[in-house]
């Protein structure tokens, strides 16, 4: 009797057929939606990046971090000392960005890595702290007040306004989707099945062999890369900078774990619902200010409490749907077994 | 009349338990009966449902109110702090010791509940005189089967009406297993009933008056000691 | 003469970093908890304080009074309301619900008091100085602070490792599941850890408000600086901690002589030294 490893079902299926006429839709935008809609839509799509790649970090290697914004701050200001100090195009400039943030990466790994638990939680947000005091001290970049990418560049990305929006969105659209997808084949490969092991049972996982620091630090320093990158393209488009914003708790952190919670940890589809909602409740009662945010905390309490799985956790365990075909299923080949 | 209905009172009842790990279900239906002033063995193989029996008395695992019920009063499914208040103390299998406290330290934390009786420090040191000897000593420090005086001694410290011990046998040489067994008798004497649940069968049977013998989460036998013959054990033990 | 001066100040206010952090250290020894609105609650109790002062008219340190207590009493309620429910093997629950209180608390006190820096005049004492040695001053404020901390502390110690409660805390924390067995309730017991930690909370955000400008977003960096104190002290051991706060107010003292800006930074880099070369912290307390 043979033995197969099968990924999609019939809900994967149908969500993949969806995503991909979705996906057409989003490619088209600049020809149906205005300029608003491309850059809500691009905070979207980073949001969507930003939470995935936490997902990543969190909900499958289990490294809680709360210090991600250290890569968000670090990418952009490396596009911005890039582009103005090296006069290099921002659009080489981002995955530029996002390699020397991996190089980081890995130093800041070997200290933060030595602390456990809630503890490396901290440990990561001292960091972005530590990155933070960093950045304000650099005077050629603005110091604590920040700067504004020079008029010349901006025109260097491309000639029109109009065209400049375009490649924007288009770029942010790239990112997200690369991002996406490839955390998708990441978790289809033997290092998904590695990352699920560690997830459930490290003790045990270690003693099948693999390698779980290693692991762990891979991941660490690809999210490192992804964060950075979306960082600067964030910044990229916002077109200034400053420390406080580029190295914001609330808006790289906060908000991005308030998101994968309430869409759902450690599943893919979570941080794309989580992002929904998130700006949802954001166009709507963000005009309230600090009970805007308390209510968030709130709901991420609630959310924690009452369903710690999030939204799409909820789904999967009342309906199976998966729409990213995940779910390792094994299936018997019944001819050849009566071929026997 | 009173006198008379609380004598033949069983100190503690076990009607029908169901316990469950979860979704698996580790005890079927079972009934056991233990009288003031006795001592009890429930014997059986691994994963029979020995532990489970006993972490139902004790509240660590839910059951029906009315399955377990402890002098007179529906006890099943409350939680394990009350019914410890109530005079059952469990010496956990595997000893459970605190780890950051020293032996009189864990000794102490036994009589937390300040349940009068007979039992104290000194009447514990006197019971098991080589802990005196290593009373400021950190726990995890002593042998294992000084560990287990230590996990007997802390139960006794609750001044318990009912002792239940899982498995003191377990991990430790058989002549230390019998040091242990032989401090028994004097605990029976001064008032506390007491519940074994065995592994070694020998000991068992020489350490009580009545057995129940598990088998995958039923009674499978129970009788006096002295009545049951090997065979009928063995019969009951193994399923055959 | 400058230099030890500026030891000395670092000394002083390493007191107020060590009591952050013994509240914190608590918290974890105890429930294995991590509470990251820990800073907020030190703000939080900052903020009662100033309330407190102004409605009873009464001085900040005798505010200690109601202050104390409240927080306390917000501590036991807080537990078996919220937190008891986040406690298990996995850290995200209790790290994110503690996370969302911190934006609760940081938000709720900046509706209600704005972002205005604020502080809580204590009157003369705030000025007063002792001479140590010649040319050697020490603020009486500062001082008072330092020996309130050293207290706290050995109370804290005290409690631990000589009391009842100490007992039922360290068993809890080692096997909470045959403490029970003991007739020790786990809610309870987890609640009187956080009316505890809370508590010192309380002391640590009345010195605070006395000692220097508070405003609702200041929490973060209070639990970072009690966090830093904890690892730079070594876990699991109190005096350590209290060493930990003391070594992170020199290393910001001297990093401030340096250059005002730097004062922070230098601390956080102490704490990244410190974890680089001995992770285990300077003083850990080792477990057999």
């Amino acid at each position: 009797m043979s033995v197969r490893v099968v990924f999609a079902s019939r809900s994967s299926r149908v969500g993949a057929a969806l995503c991909a006429a979705g996906f057409v839709a989003l490619v088209a935008a600049p020809m149906w939606g205005g300029r608003d809609d491309l850059q809500l839509l691009s905070e979207i799509y980073a949001y969507v990046a930003l939470a995935s790649l936490w997902n990543l970090l969190a909900g499958y290697a289990g490294l809680v971090s709360v210090g991600q914004e250290a890569y968000v701050g670090l990418g952009a200001y490396l596009l911005f000392a890039f582009a103005i100090l090296g006069g290099i195009s921002p659009l080489w400039a981002i995955p530029l960005a996002g390699a020397v943030a991996a190089g980081v990466a890995i130093p800041v790994a070997a200290l933060v890595f030595r602390l456990r638990g809630h503890y490396f939680a901290i440990g990561t947000w001292i960091v972005a702290e530590v990155f933070r005091l960093l950045a304000s001290q650099v005077a050629v970049l603005g110091g604590g007040s920040g700067t504004s990418l020079p008029a010349a560049m901006i025109i260097g990305i491309a000639p029109s306004r109009q065209a400049r929006d375009f490649l924007e969105y288009w770029i942010a659209l790239a990112l997200v989707a690369a991002i996406v997808a490839f955390i998708v084949l990441l978790l289809r490969s033997r290092y998904g099945l590695a990352l699920k092991a560690i997830r459930d049972n490290e003790l045990a996982a270690r003693c099948n062999g693999i390698d779980v620091t290693r692991t762990k630090v891979l991941v660490y320093i690809v999210t490192a890369f992804g964060t950075a990158m979306i960082g600067a393209q964030i910044f990229l488009q916002k077109l200034r900078i400053s420390p406080d914003a580029a190295f914001s708790v609330n808006d790289w952190t906060a908000f991005v774990i308030f998101i994968t919670v309430i869409g759902g940890i450690g599943r893919i589809e979570g941080p794309i619902i989580g992002t929904v909602v998130f700006f949802l409740l954001r166009q709507t009662l963000a005009d309230l200010g600090t009970l805007y945010l308390m209510m968030l905390g709130l709901v991420a309490i609630l959310v924690m409490l009452a369903a710690p799985k999030g939204i799409w956790g909820l789904i999967v365990e009342r309906l199976g749907w998966q729409v990213f075909p995940l779910e390792r299923r094994v299936v018997f080949d019944e001819r050849s077994a009566a071929a026997e | 009349m009173q006198n008379l209905s609380e004598k033949s009172r069983p100190l503690l009842a076990v009607r029908a338990l169901d316990a469950f790990y979860d979704d698996f279900q580790a005890l079927f239906g079972v009934s056991m009966e233990v009288a003031a002033g006795e001592a009890v063995a429930v014997i059986g193989a691994n994963g029979a449902g020995k532990s489970a029996l006993l972490k139902s008395i004790a509240g660590l695992l839910r059951a029906r109110p009315d399955a377990v019920v402890f002098d007179g009063v529906n006890i099943g499914g409350m939680p394990a702090h009350a019914v410890a208040a109530r005079g059952i103390a469990l010496v956990p299998e595997g000893r459970g010791l605190f780890a950051s406290l020293n032996v009189e330290e864990n000794l102490l934390i036994g009589g937390q509940l300040g349940r009068p009786g007979p039992w104290n420090l000194p009447q514990v040191y006197e019971l098991f005189p080589v802990l005196a000897e290593r009373r400021a000593l950190p726990s995890t420090a002593l042998s294992g089967g000084q560990q287990q005086m230590v996990a007997l001694g802390r139960a006794l410290m609750s001044n318990p009406k009912l002792l239940l011990c899982d498995e003191l046998s377990l991990g430790l040489a058989p002549i230390v297993v019998r040091d242990i067994y032989a401090r028994l008798p004097a605990i029976l004497s001064h008032g506390t009933s007491i519940v074994v649940v065995e592994q070694d069968v020998v000991q068992a049977l020489k350490a009580a008056q009545r057995i129940y013998c598990l088998q995958e989460g039923r009674v499978a036998l129970c009788g006096a000691a002295k009545e049951l013959t090997r065979e009928q054990i063995a019969a009951a033990y193994f399923g055959v | 003469m400058e230099w030890i001066n500026v030891i000395l100040q670092g000394v002083l206010v390493g007191g107020l970093y060590a009591m952050f952090a013994a509240g914190l250290s608590l918290i974890f020894g105890v429930m294995r908890l991590v509470n990251i609105a820990h800073g907020d609650l030190i703000v939080l109790a900052a903020y009662l304080a100033l309330v407190t002062t102004e409605t009873l008219g009464i001085g900040p340190l005798t505010s200690l009074i109601v202050v104390v207590p409240l927080m306390a009493l917000i501590g036991y309620a807080l537990q078996p309301l919220v937190l008891n429910r986040t406690l298990g093997d996995d850290l995200l629950p209790p790290l994110l619900v503690t996370f969302g209180l911190s934006v609760i608390i940081q938000n709720g006190l900046l509706s209600l008091f704005t972002a205005d820096s604020l502080k809580l005049q204590a009157g003369d004492i705030e000025v007063a100085t002792i001479r140590l040695v010649d040319g050697v001053y020490v603020g009486v404020l500062p001082l008072l602070q330092f020996v309130v901390a050293v207290a706290v502390i050995a109370a804290l110690q005290f409690v631990f490792y000589r009391t009842a409660l100490g007992r039922a805390f360290r068993a809890t924390a080692d096997d909470p599941a045959v403490a029970q067995l003991m007739g020790l309730d786990n809610r309870h017991v987890f609640a009187l850890a956080m009316a505890a930690s809370l508590a010192v909370v309380a002391i640590a955000g009345v010195f605070l408000a006395v000692r220097a400008n508070f405003d609702p977003t200041q929490g973060p960096s209070r639990l970072i600086f009690g966090f830093e104190a904890v690892i730079i002290g070594g876990l699991g051991s109190l005096w350590g901690t209290f060493a930990g706060g003391l070594l992170l107010g020199v290393a910001q003292a001297i990093g401030a002589h340096l250059d005002p800006g730097w004062q922070i930074l230098a601390g956080h880099i102490a704490f990244l030294i410190v974890l680089a070369v001995r992770p285990a912290g300077l003083f850990p307390k080792v477990r057999t």
